[in-house]
């Protein structure tokens, strides 16, 4: 190659400017909200016993969209109360009787789907982009996929017969309400159990609306329960005597604090809890599909996401292609009004949220990383953050250590195999890790000795109802998903 | 024995430029599907890609009298004036000299495809021979197509070396390489071909997907390897290689996801036509159809395009 082009090379740079600007592409489905929701115990919509309400508010532009009651102690209660009963007859139904319910509740879900999307993405600021290609689609998936499972359990555990529990308490986190919902309801229902719900407080409107599905379905009254509120409620739901089981999805601390309430029970757990996966690229990987998914493994979902691979582990060799391919992509990332159809990155959930990620960013520039962020504009109202790179991280800084569950990326390097390995595995949590690598030994090989529940190969974020999902370490125990997911929610006789 | 072993040598070649995952590359170019282009943003694209088009027509019964209405549809897509002429019509040599009469001196230019186009299954000599007969006619760019057998039979230097003669033959003209994806078959062979062509290549060259003469032409996803390849070796050598996506692309909405690629993958600098086309013929009645569309509000019935059944 002549010298003169490496000369030009120094200078060459990307545009990503605005000489093709795209005009706003609002979704403008009506979300159908109410302004205020009850507490949905035996199957209608009651008043709570507290008669208080709080608000919950759109990130994207800190306005509320509907008021929420708020559970106390005999509101939990009633919905205990009201499932125990509904336990006998629920349970004794036929599989297939089950079934139908369940379909039911798929196919009045996937016929209102632009309107779950819609409130979805207000109530927690994710794009419509994401709610509506992935996470209403999804619940749906989980629906049907446990409605085949009804009739069919006696083929779950060959030789023995698998019975329901009881009442299980459940508590879903606000990234992924719905879906977290469906996850949970989907095997409980299935599986004959009667079910207690707690949203999460910032995102309680589309288990509400999906109250209204199950009304439409005529589900057996107390099959099903949701009670709202903050923490409080939580503890209630988990601690509560009748509970057969308790189902949790959230932040490893929360976890403990459960798992020591219930110390000494007889109570099943479940737990789904935090993450700091890491997404591990060789210097073999295609690298533009690499990129592609460690973009996808730490901006989905704004990065709210347990699994999220938001430590990246690159080999030497290629550590700096992967990195500035990396800053190119993310250049062209839109930020903003999550409504709009273009949009990649909407709104952080909360105020509470934005400010912990603010925290951990700022701890990182202050314990030496390099912090890369693309000039992105941001909406002026509402809870936004760039998407952010972090270079020059080691083990031993917080940001690589603390899951900041937000849209920043920290980059190690690695120099062997064994490094990798021993780095990715450095790390309370074990939820999921990806490989990338052009060789298929290699895959192999890191899928033993990764000790994550899901080890994604040459890709990364991918779900399906039949894969079971869950975490090693701290990152919790127990599968959704899967027929692992489903034996979960059944004692085996 | 292992420099003569044809795979060999394709893994070292791709040991060099890097490979491509299938399923990662086709989950890239389905983002491109969801953007939502409207209102002033979509009625810029479409005057773009009107301005991206070669208009071409590559048919045993092309005639004088047939390029003569090309030529016209290609000066002036539609009766609004706003709209652009297309970049260039493209031809097959004999009628280089019969186009160069009817847009000679205007901003529209005259292409040839050359070298024993589709199949490039003649002698070098006469394949060279045709491209400096095409130029000598007027062509102002030249439409080659790559040794495909040469290239599968893992003679990378062959096939480099013709690419580089009929580089040197086009004279002053611009030069556009066509890879003939669907005759490579994998990602990872059309970005070996990309590199193998753009090597060779100088500033204002092309790189072109398909003769549209072979079952599978463009797609968003070989538009993509192309378009990342054209990237990393403008990033690494400071030379811009354009990229023309040929064959398959029918209707704005297509041609709108090509560029929002071209736009998030290559950025601004390469939305224009002197750096991304679009060879198509069907094409510029819809791009034109769905300017209409936005302009009135409604959509005119198909007599209202020049347009017949199989040509302008």
């Amino acid at each position: 190659m002549p010298r003169n082009r490496r000369n030009r090379a120094g200078r060459a740079g990307l545009i990503f400017g605005d000489l093709w600007e795209f005009d706003p592409a609002p979704e403008t489905a009506d979300p159908k909200l109410k302004p205020r929701y009850g507490l949905f115990i035996n199957g209608s919509f009651v008043r709570p016993r507290t008669g208080r309400h709080f608000d919950s508010v759109n990130p994207a532009n800190e306005r509320k969209l509907a008021e929420i009651a708020l559970a106390g102690p005999a509101d939990v209660d009633a919905a205990y109360q009201a499932a125990s009963r509904a336990f006998r007859g629920w349970s004794a139904l036929p599989g297939r009787e089950r079934g139908k319910y369940l379909f039911r509740i798929a196919r009045l879900l996937q016929d209102r789907a632009r309107e779950f999307a819609v409130a979805e993405t207000m109530d927690g600021g994710k794009p419509i982009r994401e709610s509506r290609d992935f996470d209403v689609p999804m619940a749906a998936a989980h629906f049907f996929y446990h409605a085949g499972w009804a009739d069919k359990l006696e083929y779950v555990a060959p030789g023995r017969r698998a019975a329901p529990l009881g009442v299980v308490g459940q508590v879903i986190p606000w990234n992924f309400p719905l879906l977290m919902l469906a996850w949970k309801l989907g095997p409980a229902l299935a599986m004959g159990n009667c079910v207690v719900l707690k949203p999460a407080e910032t995102t309680s409107i589309t288990a509400l609306k999906l109250a209204e599905i199950l009304q439409d379905a005529e589900l057996p009254p107390g099959v099903v329960n949701f009670v709202t509120g903050a923490g409080e409620t939580g503890a209630l739901v988990m601690g509560h005597p009748s509970a057969a089981k308790v189902a949790f999805t959230g932040s490893t601390e929360v976890g403990k604090a459960i798992m020591r309430q219930l110390a000494g029970t007889d109570r099943r757990m479940t737990m789904e809890l935090g993450g700091k996966a890491a997404n591990i690229v060789f210097d073999d990987a295609p690298i533009d599909q690499a990129v592609e998914g460690i973009v996808n493994g730490i901006f989905f979902n704004q990065g709210h996401v347990c699994c999220a691979g938001s430590r990246l582990l690159v080999h030497e060799p290629v550590a700096e292609r992967v990195v500035s391919k990396l800053k190119n992509r993310i250049r062209v990332l839109r930020v903003g009004d999550p409504l709009d159809k273009n949009t990649d990155l909407g709104a952080i959930n909360s105020r509470a949220q934005l400010d912990k990620i603010t925290r951990l960013v700022a701890s990182g520039v202050r314990e030496g990383a390099v912090k890369f962020q693309p000039p992105c504009p941001l909406p002026e109202k509402g809870f936004y953050f760039p998407p952010t790179l972090f270079t020059k991280v080691t083990q031993s800084h917080r940001i690589a250590r603390e899951e900041i569950f937000g849209p920043v990326l920290s980059i190690l390097t690695f120099r062997t195999v064994d490094e990798a390995i021993e780095k990715a595995n450095n790390t309370p949590y074990g939820l999921s890790a990806g490989v990338w690598t052009d060789k298929g030994s290699r895959i192999l090989r890191m899928s033993t000795e990764l000790k994550a529940g899901v080890v994604w190969a040459n890709t990364f974020n991918k779900f399906d109802p039949s894969s079971p999902f869950g975490g090693y370490k701290e990152s919790g125990f127990g599968r959704e998903g899967g027929r692992q997911g489903l034996l979960d929610y059944a004692r085996l006789e | 024995m292992l420099q003569r072993n044809p795979l060999a040598a394709h893994a070292r070649l791709l040991d060099q430029v890097g490979t491509v995952d299938q399923v990662g590359i086709e989950e890239r170019v389905a983002k491109f599907a969801t953007r939502s282009i409207k209102k002033a943003s979509k009625v810029w694209g479409l005057k773009l890609a009107v301005s991206m088009t070669d208009l071409t027509t590559l048919e045993g019964k092309d005639t004088p009298g047939k390029i003569e209405s090309l030529c016209r549809k290609a000066l002036r897509p539609h009766d609004d004036p706003s709209i652009p002429a297309v970049a260039a019509v493209c031809v097959y040599p004999s009628m280089v000299r019969h186009a160069k009469r009817h847009v000679g001196g205007t901003s529209v230019r005259v292409a040839s495809v050359a070298t024993a186009f589709p199949s490039g299954q003649a002698r070098f000599r006469t394949r060279l021979a045709e491209v400096r007969g095409a130029v000598a006619d007027g062509a102002d760019e030249v439409d080659m197509v790559i040794n495909r057998g040469a290239f599968l039979a893992g003679e990378f230097q062959r096939v480099q070396d013709e690419i580089a003669a009929v580089a040197e033959a086009r004279g002053d003209a611009a030069l556009k390489v066509i890879l003939e994806v669907s005759e490579l078959e994998t990602f990872d062979s059309i970005r070996a071909a990309s590199f193998l062509a753009m090597r060779v290549l100088r500033p204002g060259d092309f790189i072109k997907t398909s003769t549209g003469k072979t079952s599978l032409n463009a797609t968003l996803g070989n538009n993509q390897v192309m378009i990342e390849a054209i990237r990393d070796f403008y990033l690494d050598t400071g030379i811009p290689i354009g990229m023309k996506p040929a064959g398959g692309i029918r209707t704005a909405k297509q041609a709108l996801q090509f560029l929002i690629a071209v736009k998030e993958t290559l950025g601004d600098a390469w939305l224009t036509n002197r750096r991304y086309r679009f060879g198509a013929s069907s094409l510029l009645n819809d791009l034109v159809r769905q300017i209409e569309k936005e302009r009135t509000g409604a959509y005119q019935a198909p007599y209202y395009f020049s347009e017949a059944a199989e040509s302008y």
